[in-house]
């Protein structure tokens, strides 16, 4: 059919992946975070040798996909760009967000610096808004607690509202953990609850003034406030992408119906 | 159902285009201060941090990143690598080949013994295999050690300071900060530097670093420039010194960092028009690199790699010099008479005509340049035994060379056009015949350009 949004983009690889005998699994996992927080780490100590990359059709970013087997379950990992935001300055950020928004993962652990946890909570914060089944993956814990730096990992976990997992994923330490969080998590075992941020007032009214009416028009899809924050901010080349998404999603369901 | 959705939803955007002129405040500044503060106050709450905090990390960072010792020790530290590189390669490159040339001996006994014509051992052993042993012998030592150090220094988390350092001199060349560290990734292969300049978002500057990334020596061409400095070095003064012929390859890095500059800055004035964009630059905690892991990852994944490409590459390119080299039209064979069109234009800029057809049949890989060149002067000389740098020295010096042609040699490889792996790679990230053909027209221009003028002045002066 040529280039069709079917065929293009997003679509052609959740297409791809739904349709390669290889990774018809059960539960399919986004891993997202920092450069430089031993993202890769996590996703080799998680798939073994079991991976391979493909490039995602008209986007010159290469995403790594695995699978990995817990409890009976076939879950496949997808490596998303190691990336400071979702605010989506450049391709690598646009194809992660992309992917954790519309190529509806059953949750996305997000793989975080202990050492520089700050800097880190951004992105964990910007997933929270996309997406509630976020886990949150403390990476290099042994070197944190080497430099003296401790972290509370329950007053963590009531912060954000997520499930924080501490990992040493160099010497494979907490992924055990990791696959339960993420076994739960993804096969809706568990309730998610994220505590959203707060905006300044004047957004939070504005958010208020939209929000009730895209409920409708989003029937469930996407996060209403997430899509309305996207709204208000106006950058076209999201909003667009949100659309298509919409109409795609609806005609799939027309046909298999 | 589709087309009703979509209009709600449209009636949707304009209602918040609406709202959004009407607030006061600038939506995405306020969403990012808003993110970042929350982030900052969860971690005050959750995380304890220690009094002094990477102290020790710190301290290393003011002395590496110093204005007066930053330089001299990114500079020290290039040197040390291609010292132990030069050095340490040496013995097991004459180890390998000896055997691997030893083991020639008996491939041709065995097409005499087996009755075979001239030509199929000409084209098997003399070409095929030979240029296969030359690169093996020659690159996979160097490589063995140069590729685990690299990935050492980049383990360590010593190269997000190189960029912090060379940050200022590229924004002051209209390009962006984060392309000093595509050009590390061109170290050890320009495809792949090519490949890492997606991490730059503006599509000018990531053109600018696609564009210059030839300009750092990959580790096909690093053979090449440490034989030559050998070369080089030996024919200014008696006898090889590896102290000095790590200078000159690193000297040689330096030089391509400055023409990278000046050609970034060329284009940021002309083709490539605009401002460096900002970026915040992480300096991320030192940390001791899994020496295993590094082994295993730097031999697997880049020398083994980079060397399999080589092989199947001088394979062929072995096999088609050879009969270049043999097969005669006239009186002269196929490779001289190239070489005798090219010679004319060669000697004007210090090379010669079989250096510069050997660098136009080393396109598919720089990595077989010199054993093209050298097998071009076997076949119409005297045999040789190549087991070492001094036996190469006596080759080319015997085919008329001088410390000139060695030091063009170098710049020539250095600067010239990009190999095809990294031509179609280009192609590839920049969508563009137009860009693909400019990639190698720059550096060639430069090259062409470079080496004249050392040779105008050098004869000038009346030096050689």
């Amino acid at each position: 059919m040529g280039l069709t949004t079917q065929s293009t983009g997003i679509y052609a690889f959740v297409e791809e992946m739904h349709q390669d005998p290889n990774f018809n699994t059960d539960a399919v996992i986004a891993l997202a975070g920092n450069p430089n927080t031993g993202k890769s780490t996590v996703f080799n100590g998680l798939t073994g040798l079991n991976q391979h990359t493909g490039n995602w059709p008209g986007k010159t970013v290469v995403l790594a996909k695995g699978i990995y087997e817990h409890r009976g379950k076939k879950i496949t990992l997808v490596d998303l760009p190691g990336t400071y935001s979702l605010l989506a300055n450049s391709a690598d950020e646009q194809v992660a967000r992309d992917f954790i928004c519309f190529g509806n993962p059953d949750a996305t652990v997000v793989v975080a610096d202990a050492t520089c946890l700050e800097r880190n909570l951004n992105l964990v914060l910007q997933v929270m808004e996309i997406t509630p089944k976020t886990i949150l993956c403390l990476n290099l814990i042994d070197e944190a607690k080497r430099k003296a730096i401790r972290i509370d990992r329950n007053g963590l976990e009531r912060l954000l509202g997520i499930p924080v997992v501490p990992t040493v994923a160099r010497d494979k330490g907490g992924l055990a953990e990791l696959e339960n969080t993420i076994h739960e998590v993804a096969l809706g075992k568990r309730q998610m609850n994220p505590r959203q941020t707060i905006y300044h007032q004047a957004i939070e009214e504005a958010l208020r003034e939209l929000q009730a009416e895209l409920e409708e028009v989003l029937q469930g899809k996407l996060n209403s406030r997430w899509v309305a924050l996207r709204l208000l901010d106006g950058d076209s080349s999201i909003i667009d992408e949100i659309r298509r998404y919409l109409i795609t999603s609806t005609t799939q369901v027309g046909k298999e119906v | 159902m589709a087309a009703n959705q979509e209009n709600s939803f449209n009636h949707l955007v304009f209602k918040a285009q609406a709202v959004r002129k009407q607030m006061n405040t600038n939506l995405r500044d306020q969403v990012v201060k808003d993110i970042y503060q929350r982030a900052e106050e969860i971690a005050a709450k959750a995380v304890a941090l220690p009094d002094t905090r990477n102290d020790l990390d710190r301290k290393i960072d003011n002395i590496v990143t110093s204005r007066i010792w930053g330089y001299p020790l990114m500079f020290a530290l290039l040197s040390l690598v291609f010292w132990l590189t030069i050095t340490g390669a040496n013995y097991p490159s004459q180890l390998l080949s000896n055997v691997l040339f030893g083991f020639q001996e008996q491939l041709t006994g065995f097409f005499r013994w087996a009755g075979a014509p001239a030509w199929l051992h000409g084209v098997l052993v003399l070409g095929l295999y030979r240029c296969l042993a030359w690169v093996v012998s020659v690159m996979l030592p160097p490589m063995a050690i140069f590729f685990p150090l690299f990935t050492f220094l980049e383990d360590l988390g010593y190269l997000p300071r190189v960029a912090f350092n060379l940050d200022k001199l590229f924004k002051k060349a209209g390009a962006h900060g984060k392309q000093i560290l595509t050009m590390c990734m061109g170290f050890g292969c320009n495809a792949a530097g090519i490949i890492a300049c997606r991490i730059i978002e503006s599509p000018r500057e990531r053109l600018i670093a696609i564009l210059t990334n030839n300009f750092v020596p990959c580790n096909g061409r690093f053979p090449t420039l440490i034989a030559m400095a050998a070369v080089f070095m030996g024919a200014l003064a008696a006898g090889t010194n590896s102290f000095a012929a790590a200078g000159v390859v690193a000297g040689v890095v330096l030089i391509g960092i400055a023409v990278t500059l000046l050609v970034s800055r060329i284009l940021s004035k002309t083709l490539l028009k605009g401002v460096p964009s900002t970026f915040t630059l992480e300096l991320p905690p030192y940390r001791m690199p899994k020496i295993g892991t590094l082994l295993i990852r730097s031999i697997l994944d880049r020398t083994i790699f980079v060397l399999m490409r080589a092989v199947v590459v001088a394979a062929p390119a072995g096999v088609i010099t050879w009969i270049l080299a043999n097969v005669t039209i006239g009186d002269m064979s196929i490779v001289a008479r190239l070489a005798g069109w090219l010679d004319g234009f060669g000697r004007i800029i210090g090379l010669d005509g079989y250096i510069l057809l050997a660098f136009l049949l080393g396109l598919p890989a720089n990595e077989i340049v010199v054993p093209i060149l050298i097998m071009c002067y076997l076949a119409q000389g005297t045999m040789l035994e190549l087991d070492s740098i001094e036996a190469l020295r006596q080759l080319l010096l015997n085919n008329g060379w001088t410390w000139l042609t060695a030091l063009n040699m170098i710049l020539f490889s250095l600067l010239h056009f990009p190999c095809a792996t990294t031509l179609l790679t280009v192609r590839k990230e920049t969508q563009s015949t137009k860009w693909t053909v400019l990639a190698a027209l720059i550096p060639t221009g430069a090259a062409i350009a470079v080496c004249f003028l050392v040779a105008q002045i050098v004869r000038a002066l009346g030096l050689v």
